[in-house]
């Protein structure tokens, strides 16, 4: 339904409006003249120099896979990451673990992991639906490649990206 | 019917229903619309009544002195409740019977038992197969409590067992309903499996001296209301939650056990039974749903050939015209594991293309006594209706072997079989001016053959056959065809179009009501009317072990 928008009572020198394009002005030379004093520095000299120092806990980069302290990935291939992925960009290929293996009770591992980064919107879901905290946003962000398939990362890159996380769940203890 | 079966009136939550004489409890109250939860329970199989989730609160009418029942105020009878529960699963209902369902006994009781059976589970559902369609989960959320209150070690139990060659157990999974002790007991008729020890230790296990290598083990898996039993096959292979579900047919023998096709893009993961009293029940044989992976096997054909030598479908098609015209005398050798709309555009090429004389390859086998028949060809009763077979099927082959050494015919049009198999020779095959076949894969005749045309296999086409019983049931397209390969619906209605015949047959919809309207036991059908349990076109009292 159409409704009547009241335009604002502007004043006389409102009106005029050059007044008020004098009194920005004035503010974008204020902000010059403290530049070239050399009191602002607003400029960073990207790549040479990086905010990643400053970039929060939890500040969501690049998807990565993490191995717990006994070096065992934590990943089992359920696939939940592959199914709440809105852009699709996870493939998992499941697999299992040799019965002679240090970690056979765990029975299955992926075969591979490839996620599309080309695809990832970096959304999180990922890391929030893992039933096992295989998978977690790090702080990678400058992800570049030549080609579509330099966009993907595997799964060693992955475990590359991610490393060691230790101290979380325990669900595969043989004791529990 | 020729017994009527008496009616009772039964009340459940507080509503009078009737049901018939010899109703289980569990079955009324599900036909009412409270579903009650269950392990044990199995409508095929017998009732042990062991896993104690199906409890409900039950009650009989009150009676008076002279064994009346008393009424009450609304003229209905009043109900006694027994103070304790009752399992619903092995109760038949009664006169004046009354159930609660969602009573806060019944609701406890449902609690505790799930606490019981959760106690010594080893909660790893992101590694278990069963996980999405397991009873546990579902219950557990339903019924069950968000904590455990177990401080204590959890039994270990045997993990990663074979028990067979196609099943996996995982016993700490299991919540000992005893559903595949009574389906290998009862159903596949070879008593293996057992409970060995006592309490919380109690698993499931194998007769010492056997495996459980029945033919149809993998049911145990489908029955399986947990993780316990997995399928050796499927295992580790595709979580079931991203599958797509095909309602289709099987067509490994005569019966054509009704199926569902577990597929993800493009790529057939599991088949399963799927619900027909009229044809398999809820079963099927382990080497019927196992004969999937020909369709992505090497020897797969994928383009079609001119002798020998790949090339597009419309050369391939209008050379196999051309060389089939020129032949000289032809025979047509069919094959009874096509479609209905396969065989019938067969005989119209045929008529096109003056075939004097065809046949199917018929297949025979022992009878197993239980789903598999003699007849190891899914539509030898269509091939017999469309007339590409006599009454007995592969009588006229030898005339046509005949034919062919005494170079009476010279020409052959072979659709979906391998003229070896037909016995043939490979001098006999040289002898012959023209071969004509379509395949799935890769065979002696395709290598022998002057067009080979690469055909679809059972999960990539929609289409009907008709069973051993004269059941009319559906195919439908799971997958899509590997490579460049077509529906052989498509490749025999260009054959038709090349050979001159002029017909307007664009989609399986057209060619079947082509053919319902040349072929009078089809008149007044279609594909969406044969609906997904089929239905019965020809009447043959034949039982499944003829």
């Amino acid at each position: 339904m159409a409704y009547t928008v009241r335009r604002p009572n502007l004043t006389f020198w409102e009106k005029l409006y050059l007044p008020n394009i004098v009194a920005g002005l004035a503010i974008t030379f204020n902000h010059l003249k403290k530049m070239l004093k050399g009191e602002t520095k607003v400029v960073m000299q990207y790549p040479e120099e990086k905010w990643d120092a400053q970039l929060p806990e939890y500040y969501r980069g690049a998807p990565t896979l993490v191995t717990d302290e006994h070096g065992r990935e934590r990943c089992v291939s359920c696939q939940l990451c592959e199914f709440i992925c809105p852009p699709r960009a996870i493939k998992i290929t499941p697999g299992s673990l040799p019965t002679d293996s240090k970690f056979a009770k765990v029975e299955k591992a992926p075969q591979a992991f490839d996620i599309d980064m080309s695809r990832c919107i970096y959304c999180g879901l990922c890391e929030e639906v893992c039933p096992e905290q295989a998978i977690y946003l790090r702080k990678d962000y400058a992800v570049t490649g030549e080609s579509r398939a330099d966009m993907v990362h595997h799964k060693a890159k992955l475990y590359e990206l991610g490393g060691s996380m230790p101290g979380l769940v325990h669900k595969w203890n043989p004791d529990k | 019917m020729s017994t009527e079966v008496p009616l009772l009136n039964v009340q459940i939550d507080g509503v009078w229903l009737q049901f018939p004489k010899g109703t289980k409890v569990i079955d009324a109250c599900q036909q009412a619309g409270k579903f009650i939860p269950r392990y044990c329970y199995h409508p095929k199989l017998s009732i042990p009544g062991n896993c104690r989730m199906c409890l409900i609160e039950m009650g009989m009418p009150k009676m008076t002195p002279d064994r009346k029942p008393v009424l009450g105020p609304d003229g209905k009878p009043e109900i006694g409740w027994i103070p304790r529960p009752q399992i619903s699963c092995a109760q038949d209902v009664a006169e004046g019977m009354g159930v609660r369902t969602d009573s806060p006994m019944v609701k406890e009781c449902r609690q505790g038992v799930m606490e019981f059976l959760l106690i010594n589970h080893p909660l790893d559902c992101p590694i278990c197969d069963q996980a999405g369609e397991c009873r546990l989960q579902e219950f557990s959320v339903e019924y069950g409590n968000a904590h455990s209150r177990f401080l204590e070690r959890k039994v270990k139990k045997p993990k990663n067992v074979e028990l067979g060659p196609r099943v996996t157990l995982d016993a700490e999974r299991c919540v000992l309903c005893s559903r595949c002790i009574r389906f290998m007991k009862e159903v596949a008729n070879d008593d293996v499996l057992g409970f060995v020890d006592r309490g919380g230790f109690s698993t499931i296990a194998c007769h010492p001296d056997k495996t459980l290598e029945s033919n149809y083990s993998l049911n145990t898996v489908d029955i399986c209301p947990v993780g316990a039993l997995t399928s050796t096959d499927f295992r580790f292979k595709m979580r079931v939650w991203f599958l797509k579900e095909t309602k289709s047919i099987d067509v490994n023998d005569g019966l054509g056990c009704n199926i569902l096709i577990g597929s993800r893009e493009g790529q057939i993961y599991r088949i399963t039974p799927r619900e027909n009293n009229d044809v398999n029940g809820n079963w099927i044989p382990d080497s019927h749903r196992l004969n999937f992976k020909y369709l992505r096997a090497e020897e797969r054909l994928l383009q079609p050939t001119v002798e020998g030598k790949q090339t597009s479908w419309s050369d391939a098609v209008s050379a196999a015209v051309t060389k089939l015209k020129s032949a000289g005398k032809l025979a047509l050798v069919a094959s009874a594991r096509l479609t209905n709309e396969e065989l019938y555009l067969a005989k119209r090429l045929a008529t096109a293309l003056n075939v004097t004389i065809q046949d199917v390859l018929p297949r025979t086998g022992e009878p197993d006594g239980i789903l598999i028949p003699a007849d190891r060809n899914p539509n030898t009763s269509g091939a017999r209706l469309l007339g590409a077979t006599g009454e007995t099927p592969g009588a006229r082959l030898k005339d046509i072997l005949a034919g062919v050494r005494n170079g009476s015919i010279t020409g052959i049009l072979c659709l979906g079989e391998d003229l070896l198999d037909c016995g043939f020779t490979h001098d006999d095959l040289a002898k012959l001016k023209v071969i004509v076949v379509t395949s799935i894969l890769a065979n002696p005749t395709t290598a022998a053959a002057h067009v080979a045309l690469p055909g679809a296999g059972f999960a990539e086409k929609r289409g009907s056959m008709i069973n051993i019983r004269g059941r009319l049931q559906r195919l439908n397209k799971a997958v899509e065809p590997l490579g460049e390969a077509r529906d052989d619906w498509e490749i025999l209605t260009d054959l038709l179009a090349a050979a001159g015949c002029v017909h307007s047959l664009h989609s399986i919809e057209d060619v079947f009501r082509a053919m319902s309207q040349d072929v009078p036991e089809f008149a007044g059908l279609n594909l969406g009317k044969i609906g997904d349990l089929g239905l019965q076109l020809l009447n043959k009292p034949e039982t499944v072990t003829a």
